[in-house]
């Protein structure tokens, strides 16, 4: 099961750290995934570093994950596949709840552009120098982020009159 | 409503809609065309229109419960779903999945990809204006949901991929089913390109339309056929190998034209070595084994042991009731969809629901680059470049 570790995974966070020592805050592996973690503010130059000299050409897929109540809660997961080196690796930055911005990727990757719409559009992160930050898949006037923790799975639409107490059959 | 900003000023320019009910958006797609004549000038996807907010459903359902949901995404391919998400939990768990249910597995994803062909292609060619193609392509694909009932019960929502293995032992008569139909589809994929391949219609309609260049391919992050067809070999099937997809012998068509016709090329070109692969995986399913793994708790015991154990009587009852806990931690596990790289990104907490479950859909991710393409393209093959990217908007909208 060792698809991402395989060739060189563990050898970009050397480069990286070799390249800049702030960039790699911290290396995780989990069943053979790298995840390279990157400060927000470093997210960017880090990325273009990864796509330019160490040949991630691909960005597989964007994502974020929702740790409330920790702080910071949200999580940004880029995965990054090199198509001519055949390695895989997972860039991923922290970002507050208070303040969840971060430096766009479209200009790396313009792949980028939808995948940060839909984290935008459903976990409320915004992307700074995206070129077209809207909702994609809710509509424009949606309140709130869907899949944050804190909004729950039914909606906060109004009750059912049949669900209350006291409600009587006719 | 969407609001579009006009290129070159409203006197000059018309903004058309199409969709989100025009029968060649294949689903619920909106694009607002901006045209000059007929030439389209900016092109803008609105979708949505079927988001179902499975990725929050997930969160709420135990990880065993979450596959039936799966299927519902992209309804072509409800199988390569199932395959994707047991993947991603069966990484997150370290499970080791038995070889038998590994094969039984490969064989059911291929012979879903040649039926998402198919559905592709006759639908296809009704947008091209070519109806007779439709309907033999269809026939042929009620053989192979005719085959996924005997195995699963069900046509098209099978849930027959299940972590740990497959739900069900292949039924009887199995090997006489398959191998009927992989008698027979050669020769009805030769009736396809015989009906198509050289046909002038056909050829006018596809070839030099909606090219896109292999490095826009890759920085838009296109993947499947489309980006096949633009002159790059990767597959995840070979790439990075999963499911024993590494024992199997098969060759990935590739095309450098990068219009919609070579889309088409790689796409019966891709029926054909699915074909090959079912054969092989045919030839290593034995006929005794296990379909499931041994991991008490997390795969429901046999039927006959609960009658007779009380352990696995226990474990049925708590799978079924609290689910399983997979240790924190995340996996991100890509396949090749019949569209492209289909990715299951997990993050789990140690409870038994997942913290976080998403789906990369290749036909979402794919269709971010459709303005890219159809700028500047006439507006009757608009039609031709959406058909030929492949988009399900189930999987789009998610």
């Amino acid at each position: 099961m060792s698809e991402r570790g395989g060739q060189n995974a563990g050898v970009v966070a050397e480069q990286l750290r070799t390249w800049n020592a702030n960039a790699v805050s911290e290396v995780l592996e989990f069943h053979g995934e790298t995840t390279i973690v990157v400060p927000r503010e470093l997210l960017r130059v880090t990325a273009e570093h990864c796509r330019v000299h160490l040949q991630f050409n691909f960005l597989s897929d964007a994502t974020s994950v929702d740790r409330f109540p920790v702080e910071p809660r949200f999580e940004l997961n880029y995965h990054l596949v090199s198509i001519p080196n055949k390695t895989k690796i997972r860039l991923r930055t922290r970002v507050s709840g208070a303040d969840p911005v971060v430096d766009s990727l479209v200009p790396v990757w313009p792949g980028a552009g939808w995948l940060e719409r839909e984290i935008f559009d459903l976990m409320g992160i915004r992307f700074n120098g995206h070129p077209d930050l809207r909702r994609i898949l809710l509509p424009d006037d949606w309140e709130g982020y869907p899949l944050r923790k804190d909004y729950p799975t039914e909606g906060f639409r109004d009750i059912p009159a049949t669900f209350l107490p006291g409600f009587k059959k006719q | 409503m969407t609001t579009v900003e006009t290129a070159l000023g409203a006197s000059k320019t018309m903004v058309l809609n199409m969709g989100p009910q025009h029968p060649s958006t294949h689903g619920v797609l909106r694009v607002a065309l901006e045209l000059d004549g007929e030439t389209v000038v900016k092109a803008v996807p609105d979708l949505g229109y079927l988001h179902t907010g499975i990725e929050k459903s997930c969160e709420s359902k135990t990880y065993s419960q979450a596959i039936t949901l799966t299927d519902r995404m992209d309804y072509l391919n409800p199988l390569g779903n199932n395959l994707v998400y047991c993947l991603a939990v069966e990484k997150l768990l370290g499970l080791e999945v038995p070889k038998r249910a590994q094969y039984i597995r490969v064989m059911m994803v291929e012979l879903q990809r040649i039926s998402s062909h198919l559905v592709w292609l006759g639908t296809h060619a009704i947008d091209m204006g070519a109806m007779s193609v439709f309907l033999y392509c269809f026939r042929e694909r009620e053989e192979i949901l005719k085959i996924f009932e005997r195995f699963a019960g069900q046509r098209m929502m099978t849930s027959y991929i299940r972590i740990g293995g497959v739900a069900l032992e292949p039924p009887a008569g199995w090997r006489e089913m398959v191998r009927r139909f992989l008698t027979m589809m050669p020769n009805r994929v030769d009736d396809y390109e015989t009906l198509l391949t050289e046909n002038r219609i056909w050829l006018s309609r596809l070839q030099n339309v909606g090219k896109i260049k292999l490095e826009d391919a890759i920085a838009y992050s296109m993947s499947g056929p489309t980006l096949r067809a633009a002159g790059l070999a990767h597959d995840n099937r070979k790439v990075f190998p999963y499911s024993s997809y590494e024992e199997f012998d098969f060759n990935i068509p590739t095309r450098t034209d990068s219009d919609c016709y070579g889309r088409y090329m790689v796409r019966v070109a891709e029926i054909r070595e699915s074909l090959k692969i079912v054969e092989q995986a045919m030839a290593k399913i034995t006929d005794q084994g296990p379909i499931r793994t041994e991991a008490p708790g997390i795969v429901p015991p046999e039927r006959e042991k609960m009658k007779t154990e009380m352990e696995a009587l226990i474990y049925h009852f708590k799978i079924f009731t609290e689910g399983f806990s997979p240790p924190p931690g995340d996996a991100y596990v890509a396949i090749e969809s019949p569209r492209g790289e289909l990715g299951c990104y997990i993050a789990s907490d140690g409870s038994p629901k997942p913290l976080r479950c998403h789906f990369r859909a290749p036909s979402f991710v794919n269709l971010q680059a459709l303005p890219r393409i159809i700028e500047g393209q006439l507006l009757a093959d608009v039609v031709a470049c959406i058909g030929t990217i492949d988009i399900v908007l189930g999987d789009v909208d998610r």
